[in-house]
């Protein structure tokens, strides 16, 4: 008997699990396709903005190591930047859009310089501190118009009115589209040399630096894209619910963020979305819960972190031995 | 900078007050953040919801509560209450409420905060943001978001004329009492026995456990006294922000930008920049009062720039 190398079979394994992943990613395409047609759009599309920043939150914390607790800031800034141009300056919402992305993504470049000085849970601290200075900016600033928010955002047509966004399914699919190539391409980033580094990095720092990485480079660009991609889900949200109001930049939106992908499952590919469509669900199902919504979500926390760190898509794959 | 000076000593020595008094409770609670981050290795994200729980804790020692039962009413099942009239007093509510909150916070540790040792310190923050959210959910359901107002026992109430301000005797109160508690925290770690051993386990618990130290036990009252020291501040805070569900969720904010800028390394250096920082705030609202808010935070940029260990932290 002649045994398999162990490395073929690690690659025949990490095949499969790759195929595991690409079937799944088509049937939650395909099923985000028909969904409208039996779910409230509107429930569908809040939720894929929330997924999308779910996922982005995810390739920082489940593949770099990194638990940003304040997303919040780059959700509000992509938010309060396209809400500002459309409702403001009556800009068309694309053009937010874009702007808003620009935004998140300068704002993720200047608190990364300063959030991956430190490690671990200071990390998390510098996050969230700098986060809440965001927020107070957002109260200050005039252009935000403080406690009422931005609104109405006209959603208009686009491409030269071939597209009117004011029809749901129309913004549906367009929303879906924004969705899919954000989240194709966390996929690929996860799936390149680069987001293999990120993964040694988050098991192994000291050794990743010792074989020559700058571990720094990477995780400031991991923060960064983050962020641009967070900003992205912020600014389509903006268009969704036409209005941009200080809970987006505040840091009970980033608690938000980090449960979906706690329970979804950190890590994981399609654990942010699961996460994001339960937590919305539940917040959609209990609208007139009041305080219980922060309750049922705190006792959500400590189940996950008690009973199953690995959140639910986690649990199944690690007992169908697959990665999803 | 001359003119500076130009704004009226009372407004001045006025916010400087406010800002010691700001910088009392900053330097409780960072300090209760740092003994917990020391021996369990954990941030307890609940710092702040326990500090309202003490401030609650004192509201209902004055004003009695009310204990649900499930009863039979008419045949059915329902939620009854039993009043239980406490009139107990500020000096009562200063010891009682401590104890009592520390207690919760040893039992949430026995139960649930021992179970992830030896996990990322990431799961602790965790789990402890859960913490938050169901108490200060559980309390926000029950009392609303407007506050309950806390009278200052008369002894503490007027205050007196200095001349140049009029300083109520609550406010030298509340500064003294945090700093007695702060001292009597500092010498306890760094100057008793019992502070050494601590210190010994935070090392290296195995090696003290093996001389026969109950580590476990020092971890749980570790934590309980962490938990008791925000629950006075929340004593301290109720009289002067009203007692509501909220009063603890911003602060804590502050709070681990304090602890971040301190580092939470030294005992004394959390309570120092805990003090300093509040002062730095008294000083900017009187200065360019929209960035009262947001100074801690700059502050907090500025010093991961040029010292990214913080002021007082050791290099990791």
């Amino acid at each position: 008997m002649v045994s398999v190398p162990a490395t073929i079979k690690k690659t025949v394994a990490a095949k499969s699990s790759q195929t595991a992943e690409k079937i799944g990613i088509v049937i939650l395409l395909a099923g985000l396709c028909v969904a409208p047609f039996f779910i409230y759009p509107f429930f569908l599309m809040d939720a894929l903005c929330f997924a999308l920043m779910a996922c982005a939150f995810n390739l920082l914390v489940g593949y770099a190591g990194l638990l940003s607790f304040g997303h919040a800031m780059f959700m509000g800034t992509g938010s309060y930047l396209c809400a500002w141009l459309a409702v403001t300056h009556g800009q068309p919402v694309w053009l937010g859009i874009i702007v808003g992305v620009l935004a998140a993504t300068v704002l993720g470049a200047l608190t990364g310089v300063l959030a991956i000085r430190r490690q671990g849970i200071y990390f998390s601290m510098t996050t969230l501190a700098l986060s809440q200075l965001i927020y107070f900016v957002a109260v200050e600033a005039p252009f935000t118009h403080g406690e009422d928010g931005l609104q109405p955002v006209a959603q208009g047509k686009i491409f030269g009115g071939l597209i009117d966004l004011s029809q749901p399914l129309q913004l549906y699919f367009c929303v879906l589209t924004i969705f899919a190539v954000g989240f194709l391409l966390i996929y690929r980033i996860i799936n390149s040399p680069f987001g293999e580094v990120l993964k040694a990095i988050r098991e192994n720092e000291p050794r990743a630096i010792s074989l020559g990485y700058k571990a720094d480079h990477y995780k400031f660009m991991a923060f960064t894209l983050s962020a641009a991609l967070t900003g992205l889900a912020g600014a389509t949200k903006a268009v969704v619910v036409q209005h941009a109001s200080l809970s987006d930049v505040y840091w009970t939106t980033s608690g938000s963020i980090i449960l979906m992908t706690l329970l979804g499952g950190m890590g994981t590919i399609f654990g942010p979305v699961l996460g994001a469509f339960l937590i919305e669900g539940m917040q959609n199902y209990l609208a007139t819960a009041g305080q219980w919504i922060t309750v049922i979500q705190g006792l959500v926390f400590v189940i996950c972190v008690l009973a199953f760190r690995k959140g639910i898509i986690g649990e199944i794959a690690a007992n169908l031995g697959i990665r999803l | 900078m001359l003119q500076f000076l130009h704004y009226p000593p009372q407004l001045w020595f006025g916010q400087l007050s406010l800002g010691l008094i700001n910088g009392s409770f900053y330097a409780l609670l960072s300090l209760g953040l740092a003994v917990i981050f020391g021996m369990l290795n954990i941030v307890n994200f609940a710092h702040g919801a326990v500090y309202m729980l003490g401030a609650f804790c004192a509201w209902f020692l004055l004003n009695g509560f009310d204990i649900p039962y499930p009863a039979l009413i008419h045949g059915h099942l329902a939620l009854a209450s039993a009043h239980v009239p406490t009139h107990l007093n500020m000096w009562w509510a200063l010891f009682l409420s401590p104890l009592i909150v520390g207690t919760f916070g040893m039992i949430l540790q026995r139960t649930m905060l021992r179970r992830l040792e030896g996990l990322e310190p990431i799961y602790g923050l965790l789990l402890t943001f859960g913490f938050a959210a169901i108490i200060q959910g559980l309390l926000g359901n029950a009392y609303g978001s407007s506050g309950e107002p806390y009278d200052i026992p008369d002894v503490l109430s007027g205050g007196h004329n200095l001349g140049f301000m009029f300083l109520p005797n609550y406010r030298i109160f509340v500064v003294v009492a945090s700093s007695i508690v702060c001292f009597g925290t500092w010498f306890a770690i760094e100057r008793t026995r019992f502070g050494s051993t601590l210190r010994a386990a935070t090392e290296n618990p195995r090696l003290v456990q093996a001389f026969g130290i109950n580590v476990p036990l020092m971890i749980t009252l570790t934590y309980g006294l962490g938990v008791a020291i925000a629950a006075f501040a929340g004593v301290l805070a109720a009289p002067i922000y009203q007692v509501n569900p909220t009063m603890g969720a911003d602060l804590i904010v502050v709070v681990f930008a304090v602890v971040v800028i301190g580092g939470m390394g030294s005992i004394l250096g959390s309570i120092v920049s805990g003090y300093m920082l509040g002062l730095v705030e008294g000083v900017t609202k009187v200065v360019y009062p929209q960035a009262s808010g947001v100074i801690v935070f700059v502050i907090m940029a500025i010093v991961l720039l040029l010292r990214p260990s913080g002021l007082f932290g050791r290099a990791s």
